[in-house]
């Protein structure tokens, strides 16, 4: 292989890992919200699986890739309005609601399907302008032809669907958000000493049911990436463990939020890595199974937790219904 | 003073969820178009029929081991979410031992099965047990994570060294004739009492029910169990009490690992008679419904257990004679049940809290 060849599968590795860290960033984001403010989200997979439903719908009936988004979006956070009555109002045990949530998704999503579209739980294969278009970005032509950087913008950072360059925004606002605003402040204050907040005359009530419908429309923007930009349609279990990779990210990325993206980059890319070559020979010495690589973000992160390697300390109040002292 | 008799928070709490879930999966079932009530006239004729009730038990003892797993493991405040991947694990090891040997009689390959089964079910909690214990590790992250690694191993094996070279399929050979167990069918047939032929249900039924007494036993009837019940009670009582915190997760957590991975006794030695990747099903997560429904009580488990099996039984019966409907509505009636048993616990639990003080008051 020459180093043409090597930087042309360069490119190509660079522009699917972030084709594919994008829902990981959402997940990863809508995870952070809520775990920052002391509400465990292991339901992050059954939020995305509703609205990739949702969006592959809607989008499939009106021909409207946007509204598919918006049916996305409600569906989800209907599943995160669940999960904030079932942890905050009736203080109920955060991780079970969101076993039961990624229940819920699995078998609704396919009985809906099947009633609707008689398709195996599948809807439809989506096209036109019932999926997101791709995005030039100005000057990637004329660019293109300047040596290294020009294939690089053009064919790497360009030639996106928009929904990846919202992602892409979302990160340096929720830092922004979390670090430079009240409501940010409050926010962390809640997943820290919920306490310290109702003290200051804060709802903690309402700061947490805020956080947790945050976390509600990323995920309804990471299933509607996934089933109308990403792939052309919704398929049964889409979402493929990807919300739980999304918490792995979260804990490798120790709840921040531009870490929380390279982490996601980092993931995106092992699984770009596992479609384009399954197999890795090394040397002719051993092989590297597919399997390594698709496990590798599990592993990695219970190195992390076990303190191996950097200690990860979630939010203190994490999992910890608040009661109101009396 | 209880704020209520002990027969509401273990009967009635339950059984008023239960009505719950099953009007919210009715909802459902009118949603898209089909008669909630022939879907559960289908379900129950379907789980309980001469033909079903053989596919009930077979899956009740799934979830009897699952649950039971969940269950060991709430005792000392611990939520073992990995049961999935301890029960694959456990598949793995069932299988190695079952291949290794050519068994001459299932008398001696059940014992070698079960203890290959649990070595590896036990070897996959010990370790997030251990991390939780001694490194601060989350263990239901650390366990989320484990099931997907399970996962990886069993696909990595099945397709490499332990694939049946003659199939397409992720699967080892075929167990030899010595290691297969009977069936419900040989079983009854023996006392001469009819049981349908065709039904998975094996004697694995018996040994979960061995395993329910079992962890009675354990828990209430040993000081091992009263350490484990102590520490879940309250973690600094017990480590004031001289009880080993580290010693007691880890214990919990094997025994919890080991009673998952019996799941792989009931599938891959009774019912697939051979290793296949996707043997578990879920009911690593089932498990975590039982244990919740059945008050994380031997009896209530084994109760829940029965109920879950036909719930999974009569819903793939729903999806022959209700074309509307697909199989899947039995997730959507678990998830409903883990919903209104566990997550929304206090939304039935408070007022009728509230009644039985009402009651009381009104007697003085």
């Amino acid at each position: 292989m020459d180093s043409a060849q090597i930087f042309l599968q360069f490119l190509l590795t660079a522009d699917m890992s972030i084709r594919l860290s994008v829902v990981l960033i959402l997940a990863c984001l809508a995870g952070l919200y809520s775990e920052r403010a002391g509400i465990f989200d292991i339901g992050l997979e059954g939020k995305m699986l509703i609205a990739a439903f949702a969006s592959a719908a809607v989008s499939y009936e009106t021909g409207s890739a946007w509204l598919g988004v918006l049916a996305a979006i409600s569906a989800s956070m209907v599943f995160a309005l669940i999960h904030g009555v079932a942890s905050i109002t009736y203080r109920g045990n955060q991780l079970i609601s969101g076993v039961a949530l990624n229940f819920l998704a699995s078998g609704l999503t396919v009985v809906l399907g099947h009633a609707i579209y008689k398709k195996g739980g599948q809807t439809p294969a989506l096209s036109g302008s019932q999926r997101f278009e791709e995005i030039t970005l100005p000057f990637a032509d004329t660019l293109s032809n300047v040596p290294v950087f020009g294939p690089i913008y053009a064919d790497v950072i360009s030639g996106h669907k928009s929904l990846v360059y919202i992602t892409f925004l979302i990160v340096p606002l929720t830092w922004w958000i979390l670090y430079r605003t009240r409501f940010g402040l409050r926010l962390r204050a809640v997943g820290e000493n919920p306490a310290s907040l109702d003290t200051a005359g804060v709802s903690v009530v309402r700061q947490r049911y805020s956080a947790v419908l945050i976390a509600g429309v990323l995920c309804g923007l990471a299933g509607a990436y996934l089933a109308t930009a990403q792939a052309a349609g919704f398929g049964r279990e889409m979402t493929a463990g990807r919300g739980f990779i999304a918490l792995a990210a979260l804990i490798f990325a120790k709840w921040r939020p531009w870490y929380a993206m390279f982490a996601s980059l980092l993931f995106g890319l092992l699984e770009a890595i596992s479609n384009l070559y399954p197999n890795i020979d090394v040397f002719g010495l051993f092989e590297i199974p597919v399997q390594f690589t698709q496990v590798l973000p599990y592993i990695l992160t219970v190195v992390i937790l076990a303190g191996f390697v950097g200690k990860a300390i979630p939010p203190r109040a994490g999992g910890e219904p608040y009661v109101k002292e009396r | 003073m209880d704020k209520m008799p002990k027969w509401a928070d273990v009967v009635l709490i339950p059984f008023i969820s239960l009505i719950l879930a099953f009007i919210a999966s009715g909802l459902v079932v009118a949603a898209v178009g089909a008669d909630p009530i022939k879907a559960i006239r289908v379900m129950v004729e379907g789980a309980i029929g001469p033909r079903g009730i053989g596919y009930t038990l077979y899956y009740a003892t799934n979830y009897m081991f699952t649950g039971l797993a969940v269950a060991v493991a709430f005792h000392a405040r611990m939520f073992n979410i990995g049961g999935e991947g301890q029960a694959a694990m456990g598949g793995l090891g069932a299988a190695i031992v079952l291949l290794m040997f050519d068994w001459p009689h299932w008398t001696l390959a059940l014992p070698a099965a079960m203890i290959g089964a649990g070595l590896f079910g036990a070897f996959w909690a010990a370790i997030p047990a251990y991390l939780q214990a001694k490194r601060g590790s989350h263990i239901v992250i650390t366990t989320i994570m484990f099931n997907f690694i399970a996962a990886a191993i069993l696909g990595y094996l099945l397709n490499g060294i332990l694939k049946n070279k003659a199939t397409q399929s992720a699967e080892t050979v075929r167990f030899s004739d010595g290691t297969h167990l009977p069936t419900l069918h040989d079983f009854f047939n023996i006392f001469g009492i009819p049981f349908s032929k065709h039904a998975p249900a094996n004697i694995s039924l018996f040994l979960a029910l061995a395993c329910a007494f079992g962890v009675w036993f354990l828990l209430w009837r040993t000081r091992l169990g009263y350490q484990i019940r102590a520490f879940g009670h309250s973690e600094n009582a017990a480590k004031y009490a001289g009880i080993s915190g580290v010693k007691i997760t880890v214990i919990a957590m094997v025994i919890s690992g080991a009673l998952a991975s019996m799941l792989s006794i009931n599938v891959v030695m009774g019912e697939t008679e051979r290793l296949i990747s996707s043997f578990v099903e879920g009911a690593g997560f089932v498990g975590i419904a039982v244990a919740l429904m059945g008050r994380s009580h031997p009896v209530g488990i084994i109760l829940a257990s029965l109920l879950f099996g036909g719930l999974t039984q009569g819903g793939a019966e729903i999806s022959f004679e209700m074309p509307e409907l697909s199989k899947e509505m039995v997730l959507v009636i678990q998830a409903m049940i883990i919903l209104f048993t566990g997550a929304l616990d206090n939304l039935v639990r408070m007022p009728v809290e509230k009644v039985f003080l009402r009651l009381r008051k009104e007697q003085n």
